[in-house]
């Protein structure tokens, strides 16, 4: 026995946003514990935007995550709107769309060739990755460009856009500047089709683990559009409620290994939001090229395999491309870069689908508009135990691999999810136990001269 | 810092880069990934040797130069940005939470603890400080590149100096110049507008002034700033409430020297 016993400690999971670690217990009877560790440092912004003017949280709230500001911004404004009874309609709801399809596009080909590819050609990195595959990473790097030049128009520059306001925009653009970018646009969404092509014939490992245990799907469900930033949260085991409701369905429990806070549906426990549940939930929303290639791939809905979620966010990226184009083709500047806002005291929530998945805001404001409390769930903190749970239902089927092998599939099975820790708060840290025995092996990373692991 | 010694870019092996992060939202990293033109060039040219947003491949140190981004708000990270001051040659802070504490430096003028309780059920598991520090605060930073998010065209240029080991060419100005070169009618003047524009840092170029809307001072301070008359000009002139004064100056660089001491004196002006 004592030979059988090791740990295999990996300093930290490289490639997904912000800061945390894992730990698994197990030995032969099987999965002891599994936690999945997040100790990025809080930084208290619900409790920093009290007394602020309803007008910053827009601002503020985009500095949460410097991946997917815009879904901070969507549903921050929206959450405001919702407060004020404001609806912006017409061209400034299609613009805010338009915005959101540069994110969905910037942050899913962010991951899909930064992060996750080089996972299945087993590369380190995407800058490896390049020396033997110029053509994908170089097509990946030309797509992800198009998403950006969406949001530096429309939102003033990538990180952090400058332009969203309650009530709409602080200048929306003229269609001269929009049709600027068709070209770009159509050049970009040729390429996502061959990206969705080469992503569907990556080797996926099988997902029979999955199989009796399956997943709750939760996403926003509109009648007539693919979610983005409208429409009914409901799920794949029949849960159908406006965002107003989210609270009496949804509940936030503080573990001691995590500095995001838990989520679990009331009734049921874990659940998974995030492209996979968008497409299981809406895939005949699909754009018509989006839907045409799926089904010549064969690649049809519900989508069980956590690591086919590439392959999701590719579909979804075409999507957002053909989206795109059809909104700057019937694009009409508005009269008024937005509705006037008078501040009063009320509360208002807003849910809207950020690129990773369902994204709740709540504030209440007072009579000169200071927000006096603010509530804001991030989908990975949504998303944390369906991690833990894919580890522990997963890990037995694996046991007969080499240590290593193990312990990558592992950090694959979590940047599956495309985890933004920095949303809760940066690098996960992997430590698997077999056994009690501890050995000091250092199998992967674990290298001297690093800086103290957290 | 800079000499005329041998430039480390013609070094042989190539110069190490390594990116570090503390608190923060990963937005000044994610300026170095989104330069799609360049990224590939760069790579070519320095040794990427710890980047964990980007790779997991990790190579020991010491390297040439470290990008710092975020604050230091744990009892850990206080140590680790001692180890990484350690390991690099050269240290660059960037961003405003690297340079001047970040958002979550607002916990400096409030009471973290009653913070902590707020949000979460749990607060004794929480390990945080009662501060947000910026890296200059704990320990010797050979340059700083400020802005929420940077710039990743300024990034390019400093990243470029320090391997030729020559001064960065990042204009100290205010918002305002760049506004005046953007040909930008000012909106202060014409529309009656508050703008930090006079006393923010260039570098985003004159962003908001061009989508009609004042500065909100994301760059953090210029060199120099008047920041008490232009808050007097926003009091007396625009009569922008003394709450909205502060928070201009307490928001994404509240612990910028000239933000500061400003935003103290203004506070107890509107508490007297
Ligand atoms: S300075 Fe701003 S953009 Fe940079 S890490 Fe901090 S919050 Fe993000
Ligand atoms: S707030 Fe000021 S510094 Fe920041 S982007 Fe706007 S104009 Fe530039």
């Amino acid at each position: 026995m004592a030979d059988r016993s090791k740990t295999i400690k990996v300093d930290y999971l490289a490639r997904v946003e912000g800061e945390g670690a894992l730990h698994i217990d197990y030995d032969d009877s099987g999965v002891q514990n599994v936690q999945l560790k997040i100790f990025e440092p809080p930084r208290f912004f619900e409790a920093l935007l009290r007394g602020r003017d309803y007008l910053e949280a827009p601002d503020i709230t985009a500095r949460i995550c410097g991946i997917c500001p815009v879904a901070y911004q969507m549903s921050a404004v929206h959450a405001m709107e919702n407060a004020l009874n404001l609806k912006p309609g017409g061209a400034l709801r299609m613009l805010r769309r338009l915005l959101y399809c540069g994110e969905w596009i910037e942050s899913h080909m962010l991951h899909i060739s930064m992060l996750h590819a080089p996972d299945f050609l087993g590369y380190p990195n995407a800058v490896a990755m390049a020396k033997d595959h110029p053509e994908i990473v170089k097509n990946a790097l030309e797509i992800k460009k198009a998403g950006n030049a969406l949001v530096r128009l429309i939102g003033g520059r990538e990180v952090h856009p400058i332009n969203v306001r309650v009530g709409g925009f602080y200048k929306v653009p003229e269609a001269r500047e929009l049709t600027a970018l068709v070209a770009q646009l159509e050049m970009a969404r040729d390429l996502t089709e061959r990206l969705v092509r080469w992503s569907a014939a990556l080797p996926f490992p099988s997902y029979e683990w999955r199989r009796d245990n399956h997943y709750e799907f939760v996403a926003l469900t509109h009648p007539s559009e693919y979610p983005m930033n409208e429409g009914r949260i409901t799920s794949s085991a029949g849960l159908n409620i406006s965002a107003q409701d989210y609270e009496n369905h949804f509940e936030e429990e503080h573990v001691a290994h995590s500095t995001a806070l838990h989520c679990t549906l009331r009734e049921r426990g874990a659940y998974l939001v995030g492209p996979i549940a968008r497409y299981n939930l809406n895939r005949d929303k699909l754009s018509p090229r989006a839907l045409q290639l799926a089904e010549e791939i064969n690649f049809t809905a519900p989508c069980l395999n956590p690591f086919q979620s590439i392959l999701v966010r590719s579909l979804e990226v075409l999507h957002a491309f053909e989206e795109a184009l059809h909104i700057i083709d019937r694009y009409q500047p508005p009269a008024e870069p937005h509705l006037k806002t008078e501040p009063r005291t009320a509360s208002g929530c807003a849910a809207t689908e950020a690129p990773r998945g369902l994204l709740y805001h709540r504030y209440d404001i007072d009579e000169k508009g200071k927000i006096t409390t603010a509530k804001i769930v991030a989908p990975t903190s949504q998303n944390q135990k369906t991690i833990e749970d894919d580890l522990r239902l997963m890990l037995p089927s694996f046991m007969h691999f080499p240590e290593d092998k193990l312990q990558g599939l592992c950090e694959r099975a979590i940047r599956n999810y495309d985890p933004c820790i920095s949303c809760s708060t940066h690098f996960l840290q992997l430590h698997l136990n077999y056994g009690q025995v501890q050995s000091k092996q250092s199998m992967v990373t674990g290298k001297p001269g690093q800086p103290p692991a957290r | 810092m800079v000499s005329n010694q041998q430039p480390i870019a013609s070094s042989n092996p190539p110069p190490k880069l390594a990116v570090w992060k503390f608190t923060s939202c990963d937005g000044c990293q994610l300026s170095l990934l989104d330069c799609e033109d360049e990224l590939l060039s760069l790579a070519a040219q320095v040794d990427i040797a710890y980047f964990l947003e980007a790779s997991s491949e990790v190579k020991e140190g010491p390297f040439d130069i470290s990008l710092v981004e975020g604050s230091i708000t744990t009892p850990a990270d206080e140590e680790r940005i001692l180890e990484v001051r350690r390991q690099s040659r050269f240290l660059i802070s960037i961003g405003a939470c690297a340079t001047a504490g970040g958002i979550q430096a607002l916990r400096n003028f409030a009471d973290v603890q009653e913070f902590t309780d707020v949000v979460y059920a749990h607060p004794e598991y929480i390990a945080t400080l009662k501060e947000s520090t910026p890296i200059s605060g704990r320990v010797a930073v050979d340059f700083e590149l400020q802005g929420c998010p940077i710039n990743k065209h300024q990034l390019l240029e400093v990243i470029s100096a320090f391997l030729h080991r020559r001064a960065p060419q990042v204009a100290n100005h205010s918002v305002c110049i760049d506004c005046k070169l953007r040909g930008n009618v000012c909106i202060w003047v014409a529309h009656g507008t508050p703008c930090m524009g006079p006393v923010t840092h260039a570098g985003c170029g004159a962003i908001c002034p061009s989508y009609n809307r004042g500065c909100y001072a994301c760059y953090g301070p210029k060199e120099n700033p008047n920041t008490e008359s232009l808050c007097h000009w926003w009091d007396e002139k625009l009569n922008v409430e003394n709450t909205l004064i502060v928070e201009n100056l307490r928001n994404f660089n509240p612990l910028a020297p000239s933000f500061k001491v400003q935003s103290e004196d203004r506070q107890e002006d509107g508490e007297r």
